[in-house]
């Protein structure tokens, strides 16, 4: 499993905007670069990120290899109710991992 | 007795490893061919319609020390409302092997069209931003980054 930092507020009042920010730490190695012994390194990146709150997907983003490693994301919500948000990264190699948090809105 | 000049054969032998060693070395210092240019990765994401220049900003350091890790937000202007809002925001470079650098899918219930992301460049080129709103129109914005150390053709 690898390393994850999700953060967004525990609790919000409705009809706020709530930025979530997301970091994976994952090497995303690009397939364009030569490893120590002069050969081009497998690419091994996370291919898709997607955000879903109580199941609904609000976010989405498809990564290629020109993000860094430990891809690192932000965007917004508006807070409506309170429920569980997911997070799945997807990637080469069947790399798949989720995360979830949860928010109070009220 | 042993000769002191350099014989024919250990002449040929060096010869010989020298054109073996040209051939193994890596190609890492070569430009790497891209796989696909930048207009139809571009046209791969807004089909046929017009792209017009507004609405998007996009942020990013002019002088970029580190092209490994380069901070990159875009924000569009839209209520995010149903009937008006951002559905997706393709992010483009000119010079890394590889066009596309990020898409991102939204909807009205993100509230704001903001994010942000860190990208790699491997040299110093233009970074365009495409929104695509729910209307079916495409705005976009452009940034230019100075590289001074590249991302993905180091070792």
């Amino acid at each position: 499993m690898a390393r994850t930092l999700i953060n967004l507020p525990k609790t919000a009042k409705p009809g706020e905007v709530v930025a979530i920010k997301t970091l994976l730490s994952h090497p995303m190695e690009t397939g364009f670069r030569p490893g120590p012994d002069g050969r081009i390194l497998a690419r091994n990146i996370v291919t898709e990120f997607v955000c879903r709150f109580e199941g609904d997907e609000i976010f989405r983003a498809e990564l290629f290899p020109a993000s860094s490693a430990n891809p690192y994301l932000t965007f917004t919500w508006v807070a409506t109710r309170s429920g569980g948000f997911t997070f799945t990264w997807r990637g080469d190699n069947g790399f798949e991992q989720t995360e979830t948090a949860a928010i109070a809105v009220g | 007795m042993t000769a002191q000049r350099p014989d024919r054969r250990r002449v040929l032998a060096g010869a010989a490893g020298t054109v073996l060693a040209v051939a193994l070395r890596p190609a890492g210092a070569a430009p790497l061919p891209r796989t696909e240019t930048t207009e139809s990765a571009i046209r791969r994401f807004a089909g046929t319609s017009a792209i017009r220049p507004g609405r998007v900003t996009l942020d990013l350091p002019p002088l970029v020390e580190n092209g490994n890790t380069v901070p990159l937000s875009v924000s569009v202007e839209s209520p995010m409302i149903p009937a008006d809002h951002v559905r997706r925001i393709g992010v483009f470079n000119e010079r890394n092997p590889q066009p596309n650098v990020v898409t991102v899918h939204l909807g009205p219930e993100a509230g704001r069209a903001q994010v942000a992301t860190r990208i790699r460049l491997a040299d110093s080129q233009r970074i365009t931003a495409i929104a695509e709103m729910s209307d079916g129109t495409y705005w976009s914005a452009s940034a230019d980054a100075i590289v001074t150390l590249a991302a993905c053709l180091e070792g």
